[in-house]
Parts: structure tokens; C-alpha cells; sequence
């Protein structure tokens, strides 16, 4: 009886196998064929900048504090109208574990990490990223965000959102991922 | 002038066997690829061809190392004796109708079980001469387990032997009216279990089981030496294939095809088998090989081989 059983078992899993043929890989080719990344996929950290073209970093170092690798370094400058900045601003990638600590501590979700991660290298050296090679032209993941827009709060007379340099209030929940 | 010819024949059919083992390495892992949802070797050439050329050149290239516990002797020699063991059964093997070197050959069958002994002899002492634990707990695993598996093998080729009245390969074919499988299906299952054992491939890969014994009884081998063991491992699972094509599935009989298409068909359709096998089932303990050997496939290659001669017996009277 179990001889028999053991027979039907043995049958079974041949026929498991046998009927993968036809099914195809499910490799994908990755040079030539493309990944599709996850949305919260966490890839090679930029700097980014607001929807109105200024960086939105502010040089606060919250990112280079709470790195677990510290390979994060910068330095704050302030510009003409008081507003800060960072005079340089360096990851050094062949430190960087992509955990995305950066990306949570920034208060102005400045340092994003989006979706690059093919850049191998054949120095250490060329791993280190300037400031130049690290601000990119876009707003990343968030793109109707500014840090110094605010709707203000609400006095008699007038609701949030209608003093000079305030904005209309966000929905909170239109900046999930 | 036939001398050589001869010599230059032999020659060729090495190479052709030898380019076969490398290109069946290739396949395997092809075909393990599609039995397993996934590529398998696919960068080197069309189909990843070239990847047999490539692992072949590289394992030339390497350092032929013989480590200093090793006996240098010995451990030279039992590559080569693998893989000439498995090499020389070939020249009994019919391809095609009168197409072999000594398929007439009376004790053809004989001879390759002889030969496929003396392939346990190159694993024993290739492991033995290793001075390595895991290579001798492989080479002991090979040697109980090849004596347990000869048996059952060499009484299913008997009952073969009696249906056809003849040693010879090429008599064995000839004799075929109707694939010996229909005859012998029994014969047929317990000749491929005891030819899996035989060539110590998975599921019954304990001699070089490689989550136990790192590599078995070719531990301490590498580069071209390990490639002769590699190359015996395959030949043996290729003769075992054009063995079972001519002495259970009709050799090169066949409709419409000529005779050596039909031979190559049957062998590959089994080499399939064996692939399949590797992919889809787990290797057991090594009591439960014993067991299975000693316990059920000699009880029932005998009680074949009593049923084929008592019907053999009947035909002869009747």
C-alpha cells in the first residue's frame, strides 16, 4: 500500500515538472530586458528640488546625523535672502546602504531616494557624488511640494490660505506614495 | 594504410564522443532551465551553445594539481581509467546497421558490464587515492553502491539475453521483431532505476552528494582531471541511454527514418528521462538506496527474469 502510494507520489511530482515546459522563464533578462521596480523602490538618493526651481534643501544635516554609514557630508551656507543651502553637499556611494534614513529624517524631503541603481563604477573614487552630480532638475517623488509655501491658520476674516504669500491647504492624504 | 585509417576512426569517434559529453553538460542544464521556470545557460553563442566550449576551456587551463597527502599514482590514474572505461564500451554499440566497431561481438554485452566494473574501480580509487574523508566516505558510497546496482542491472539484461539468443548488441537489435519494452516493461524499469544508480546521477547521486560530502570521491580534483570524471559521468549516462534505446526500444528500427536518426532519437528521448529525474526528485537516504536495491529491484529482476524464462520456455514447447 504505501509502495503504491509512494508510486503515485514519485508520478505526481515528475508531472510537477514535466508540466513547467511550456510556462516559460521567470527570469527576467535584466540588461536587456527592463525591472519593473516597486514604487517605494529605494535606489540612489538625489537632492531635488521644489515645484518653483529653488533647492529644497536647507543644509539642516538631519540626513548626514542619522546616516548609519555617515557617508553623508555637507556644508551650510545661506543666501541673500537668508535662506539656507547647501555650499557642497557629498554621499559617498561606495559607503551608502541605501536604508533610506535620509529620505525620513529630511524636513523638506529634499533627499529622495528614487529609482537609479546601476552605476557601478571601476574606482572608489568615482563612487563619491558632488553636489553637481547629485541635484537633479525635478521634484521626485513629491511634486506639488514646497516646504516654505504654508495656508497659515485661520483668524477672523480669513480662512487658511488667503494672506499674502500663503497657499490653499494640501489634503493631507494626496502626499502618500 | 587500414591501420591507420582505423587509428584515424577511433580517433574521430572520441572526439565525437567527447564534443557529445560536453555538449550534453550544456543541455542538462537547459533542460533543467525548462523544468524549472527559468534560462539555464543562454549568453555564449546561439543557445548559450558556446558555454559547453567555454566550461571545456576553462577547466584545460587550470593547474593540474595533485595535493601532497594524495597517492600521486593512483590519483593520476583513476580520471583516465573513468573515462576510458566509459570511452571503450562504445565500440560495441551499434549506431546504425553494421554501423559500430565490434557490435557483432559475441560477449558485446559482457564487455560492457566488465567495463562499467572497472568504471567503479576508477571512482573507488580516485576517491581512496584523494587522502581526503569526504572523498573516501564517497568513494565507499560508490563501491556499495555500484555492487548493489550491477545486480539488478546484469538480470535485466539477462532476461534480454534469453529473448534474443545473443550477446552481441548487434544480434540483440536484429532479434527485435517488436521493442523488448513491450516484453519487458518491468525489465525496462528496473534496467533505468539500476542505470541512474549505475552512473551515479541524481536522484541517486550519493557517492558525490554534494550537501553532504562537499563533492564526493572528486573533492580534492580539479582542472582537467576532474573534467575526465565529469566527462566518465556523462559518457556513462549516454552509454546507459544507448543502451536502453537498443536493448529495450528497438535499436535503429523505426519506419520512414534511416536507422541512426531513429538510434539518436531513442538514446536522447532517454537522456531526457534522466534530466527530468535530476529535476523533479529529492535523493534519498542512503539505507533507503539499499533497501531499494537490495530489497525490491533484486527480488524483482529475479522474479523478471524467472517469468521471461518460463515463458521463453513455454514459446520454445509450444
Amino acid at each position: 500500500m504505501s509502495a503504491y502510494r509512494g508510486l503515485v507520489q514519485l508520478g505526481l511530482g515528475l508531472w510537477t515538472t514535466l508540466r513547467q515546459i511550456g510556462r516559460g522563464a521567470s527570469t527576467v533578462s535584466y540588461p536587456e530586458e527592463a525591472l519593473k521596480l516597486p514604487p517605494r523602490w529605494r535606489g540612489r538618493p538625489v537632492l531635488t528640488r521644489d515645484p518653483d526651481g529653488d533647492e529644497r534643501c536647507v543644509a539642516c544635516q538631519l540626513c548626514s546625523a542619522v546616516c548609519p554609514t555617515r557617508c553623508i557630508e555637507l556644508q551650510a551656507g545661506e543666501r541673500e535672502d537668508e535662506r539656507r543651502y547647501p555650499v557642497s553637499f557629498r554621499i559617498n556611494f561606495s559607503r551608502c546602504i541605501y536604508c533610506g534614513f535620509c529620505e525620513e529624517a529630511c524636513p523638506t524631503l529634499a533627499i529622495q531616494l528614487l529609482d537609479a541603481f546601476a552605476f557601478s563604477t571601476e574606482h572608489h573614487r568615482d563612487l563619491i557624488y558632488e553636489k553637481e552630480a547629485l541635484l537633479i532638475d525635478g521634484t521626485g517623488k513629491h511634486p506639488h511640494y514646497n516646504f516654505y509655501r504654508h495656508a497659515g491658520v485661520a483668524l477672523h476674516g480669513k480662512d487658511k490660505g488667503q494672506g499674502s504669500n500663503e497657499s490653499p491647504p494640501v489634503n493631507g492624504r494626496s502626499n502618500l506614495p | 594504410m587500414t591501420l591507420f585509417l582505423m587509428a584515424l576512426g577511433m580517433l574521430l569517434t572520441t572526439v565525437v564522443l567527447l564534443g557529445l559529453a560536453g555538449f550534453l553538460v550544456f543541455a542538462e542544464r537547459r533542460v533543467l532551465g525548462l523544468l524549472q521556470n527559468r534560462h539555464g545557460p543562454n549568453r555564449l553563442g546561439p543557445f548559450g551553445i558556446g558555454q559547453a566550449l567555454a566550461d571545456a576551456l576553462k577547466l584545460m587551463s587550470k593547474e593540474n594539481f595533485v595535493p601532497a597527502f594524495a597517492d600521486p599514482v593512483l590519483y593520476r590514474a583513476a580520471p583516465v581509467l573513468v573515462a576510458f572505461s566509459a570511452l571503450a564500451s562504445f565500440a560495441v554499440v551499434p549506431l546504425d546497421r553494421g554501423f559500430s566497431w565490434a557490435g557483432d561481438w559475441n560477449i558485446g554485452l559482457l564487455f560492457i558490464l566488465a567495463m562499467s566494473s572497472l568504471n567503479a574501480y576508477g571512482v573507488f580509487l580516485g576517491g581512496w587515492a584523494s587522502g581526503s574523508k569526504f572523498a573516501l566516505l564517497g568513494a565507499v558510497r560508490a563501491v556499495a553502491q555500484l555492487v548493489s546496482y550491477e545486480l539488478p542491472l546484469g538480470l535485466a539484461l539477462l532476461a534480454v539475453v534469453l529473448l534474443s539468443g545473443s550477446l552481441s548488441l548487434n544480434g540483440i537489435v536484429q532479434a527485435q521483431w517488436m521493442p523488448y519494452i513491450v516484453l519487458q516493461p518491468l525489465g525496462f524499469v528496473i534496467f533505468l532505476i539500476a542505470g541512474v544508480a549505475e552512473t551515479h546521477r541524481l536522484p541517486f547521486d550519493l557517492p558525490e552528494a554534494e550537501s553532504e560530502l562537499v563533492a564526493g570521491f572528486n573533492t580534492e580534483y580539479g582542472g582537467m582531471r576532474f573534467g575526465y570524471f565529469f566527462l566518465g559521468e556523462y559518457l556513462g549516462l549516454t552509454l546507459i541511454a544507448v543502451l536502453a534505446a537498443a536493448l529495450y526500444l528497438g535499436g535503429w528500427h523505426g519506419p520512414w527514418l534511416p536507422g541512426w536518426i531513429w538510434m539518436l532519437i531513442k538514446t536522447f528521448a532517454v537522456i531526457f528521462i534522466f534530466f527530468w529525474l535530476r529535476a523533479s526528485l529529492p535523493r534519498p537516504r542512503y539505507d533507503q538506496l539499499m533497501a531499494l536495491g537490495w530489497k525490491i529491484l533484486l527480488p524483482l529482476s529475479l522474479l523478471n527474469l524467472l517469468c521471461t524464462a518460463f515463458a521463453a520456455a513455454l514459446w520454445r514447447l509450444g
